[in-house]
């Protein structure tokens, strides 16, 4: 699904990504850990395409298209989706007009997403003007629902949710990923097998997501370098006992 | 830019002190019309632009002014008068003593243009305790090359009173020259509200110069929306609101779109003269070529009045964007506030809205709408519509 090979980034002159690997296949959802500022969100950020980011060596592969250089609305066109981790405000914009605009071409009932997200009070504000932290974490979920993309990155998609909305956000990324046993009771076992299973990249600090979905994998970025992959909670527990710094010195 | 700036107030200056030269002060007289199923359907259309609808539905009152002519005047509704205003003066001794009292004739070349050579004009008046339920409506309009249009209109919103009117203005299609002076007294009785939305769609060398004074008693209301989305020559326009009662109110809400050439010099004045009146002033700006200047000042002279300022200014491409906020303050308790802004759309906002999908082109219509949708009330349902396609076509010309 996505495949990223030998990517170096730079922003405003500082090599920010150096030589990334990285290989999320179909249907898997992987998790990505770093401490702040090792680059987490400027590697999405360069996934989706968003200028400032500058790719000076390597490639971005999705569904084996290089995308590398590719505009920012032909890769969500292609299934890209992010929640973003501070979106900006747009005065003036309805929330309720920004998710049917997420749904492009597809018929949606906005109202029915936003109960799902909880959210429904919210469309008629303008897009993440004066939302709370966890507020704008469920408008940036409501909009992924509508755009329903084949690869969805997560940043910290649960920093600053409360206990409650936590529960309801597992359940909306599994929806999303159309994984997890809610959406299983839905759909009979065979349609469910031949549904198309989607892919996530999804960053985390506390972990707290992984007791509400399935990660396929983890891994840890570092100053700028992607150093370990392995199970996701075994890297949680490490990183939780040892710090990320010997997490790092293990890898190396 | 700092050399630009003042090169270019010099010459707004200048500009707004008198008229070009060789305009003339007469028009010939049109026929009054008892039915407006007969005009000229071109006409009708560019009524229509600006919130004139021929056929009356959904207003309860009616008035056209072409040229220097009452084209036609009409209510169908018992709770509020509407005339020309030399007709208005026959019927009512008292409406002298309304005449220049909220704007002085010497004021300036185009106050005395509009004493010496008068040009008709409306009264509009909703009777004590009306609540005037659909919107008044208003047509000022120049079909006549290189005329100079002076009207005087006088509204009277009596005590206990509501009522909402919609002026348009607007120009022959052809036409390309011509001066346009309207000066108005509005008069918001006790506890009344006057609604007043104003859509200007002048030609591209037209010189518009309303001179406008608001006198709102205690527990008044006046709600002012004005929208000026095609180009101009020359706007300029400053209206002086006195709040001179209790709890009177003021909220002043533009939308400006500056077309190269164009020259848009607004702004509004409030006066708060008595403890808990309110004033709010937010103008959107937009130039794609145009010179705008946004004025904003409030003057707080009694204890607990409140007021916020707010203009915002985009500049797409090229063109000038002057925000001129100002406070002042004479008495300590007063609660006053502003925000001006002036710059560029954020890429960041571009880019988040392409991150869902949508191209470039129109993550930045989507963005300059809503920048421009200031949840105004009761504007005519048509300007939704043409606030899309002046963004759209905007766009055309900012990328
Ligand atoms: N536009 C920018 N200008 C300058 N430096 C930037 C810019 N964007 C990112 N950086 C720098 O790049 C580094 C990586 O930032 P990034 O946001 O990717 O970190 P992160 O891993 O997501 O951190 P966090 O866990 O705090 O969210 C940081 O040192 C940051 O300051
Ligand atoms: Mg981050």
């Amino acid at each position: 699904m996505l495949k990223i090979e030998d990517l170096v980034v730079e922003v405003e002159g500082h090599t920010i990504l150096n030589r990334i690997n990285l290989e999320i296949p179909e249907g898997e959802t992987h998790i990505l850990f770093g401490p702040n500022g090792s680059g987490k969100s400027t590697l999405m950020m360069t996934i989706m395409g968003f200028s400032g980011y500058r790719v000076t060596s390597g490639h971005i592969w999705f569904k084996g298209e290089d995308i590398t250089r590719m505009p920012i609305h032909e890769r969500a066109r292609l299934g890209i989706g992010v929640a973003f981790q501070r979106p900006p405000a747009i005065n003036g914009l309805k929330t309720r007009d920004v998710v049917s605009l997420c749904a492009g071409q597809k018929s949606t009932n906005v109202e029915e997403l936003a109960q799902k997200a909880n959210f429904v009070d919210f469309l008629d504000r303008d897009l993440n003007l004066n939302f709370s932290g966890g507020e704008m974490k469920r408008s940036e979920m409501l909009q992924l629902l509508a755009q329903s993309p084949d690869l969805v990155l997560l940043d910290e998609p649960e920093s600053g949710v409360d206990l409650e909305n936590v529960v309801l956000l597992g359940e909306i990324i599994n929806e999303l990923l159309g994984r997890g046993v809610r959406q299983r009771e839905k759909e009979s076992a065979i349609a469910h097998r031949s549904k198309k299973s989607k892919s996530a990249l999804v960053i985390t600090h506390t972990g707290h997501i992984l007791n509400y979905i399935t990660a396929d994998k983890g891994h840890v970025l570092y100053n700028g370098v992607l150093c370990c992959a392995r199970n996701a909670r075994e890297i949680l527990q490490w990183i939780r006992e040892y710090g990320y710094e010997e997490c790092f010195r293990c890898a190396s | 830019m700092r050399e630009l700036d003042v090169k270019n107030k010099a010459a707004t200056r200048q500009d707004n002190n008198s008229p070009k030269p060789g305009y003339k002060d007469q028009a010939d007289p049109h026929a009054y019309l008892e039915q407006l199923d007969r005009v000229d359907p071109e006409e009708a259309r560019q009524w229509l632009n600006v919130g004139v609808d021929i056929t009356g539905q959904n207003r309860s009152g009616t008035f056209i002014q072409k040229d220097c002519s009452v084209l036609h005047s009409g209510c169908g509704s018992g709770d509020v008068e509407i005339m020309g205003i030399s007709q208005a003066l026959q019927t009512h001794d008292w409406l002298k003593d309304y005449m220049w009292r909220l704007v002085s004739p010497e004021k300036d070349e185009y106050t005395r243009m509009t004493r010496d050579i008068p040009h008709e004009g409306y009264f509009i008046r909703s009777l004590p305790g009306a609540q005037v339920a659909e919107p008044v409506q208003s047509c000022l309009y120049i079909s006549e090359e290189g005329l100079s249009q002076h009207v005087h209109n006088v509204v009277i919103a009596e005590e206990n009173s509501s009522i909402h009117i919609i002026t348009g203005c607007a120009t022959a299609e052809h036409l390309r020259s011509g001066l346009h002076v309207g000066v108005s007294e509005f008069y918001v009785k006790k506890n009344a509200t006057l609604h007043f939305t104003m859509i200007h769609r002048w030609g591209e060398q037209i010189e518009v110069r309303p001179r406008t004074g608001i006198h709102v008693e205690e527990g008044g209301t006046v709600v002012s929306n004005y929208v000026s989305l095609r180009p101009v020559g020359s706007l300029q326009m400053n209206p002086v609101t006195y709040l001179a009662g209790k709890d009177a109110v003021a909220r002043f809400n533009s939308i400006l779109v500056a077309p190269p050439g164009c020259e848009l010099d607004t702004g509004s004045t409030v006066i708060l003269e008595h403890p808990g009146a309110r004033a709010e002033i937010i103008s959107r700006a937009i130039t794609t070529g145009g010179t705008i200047i946004a004025r904003g000042e409030m003057d707080a002279r009694a204890e607990g009045v409140k007021g916020h300022l707010e203009c915002k200014g985009l500049i797409l491409k090229e063109g000038i964007m002057h925000a001129i906020p100002e406070l002042v303050g004479r008495v300590p308790g007063v609660d006053m506030s502003h925000e001006a802004a002036v710059g560029k759309i954020d890429q960041r906002e571009i880019e988040y809205l392409m991150a869902r999908g949508l191209d470039e082109e129109t993550a930045v219509s989507t963005i300059v709408r809503g920048f421009l949708n200031v949840d105004i009330e009761g504007l005519p349902p048509g300007l939704a519509e043409e606030i899309d396609q002046v963004v759209s076509e905007t766009q055309h010309d900012a990328l």
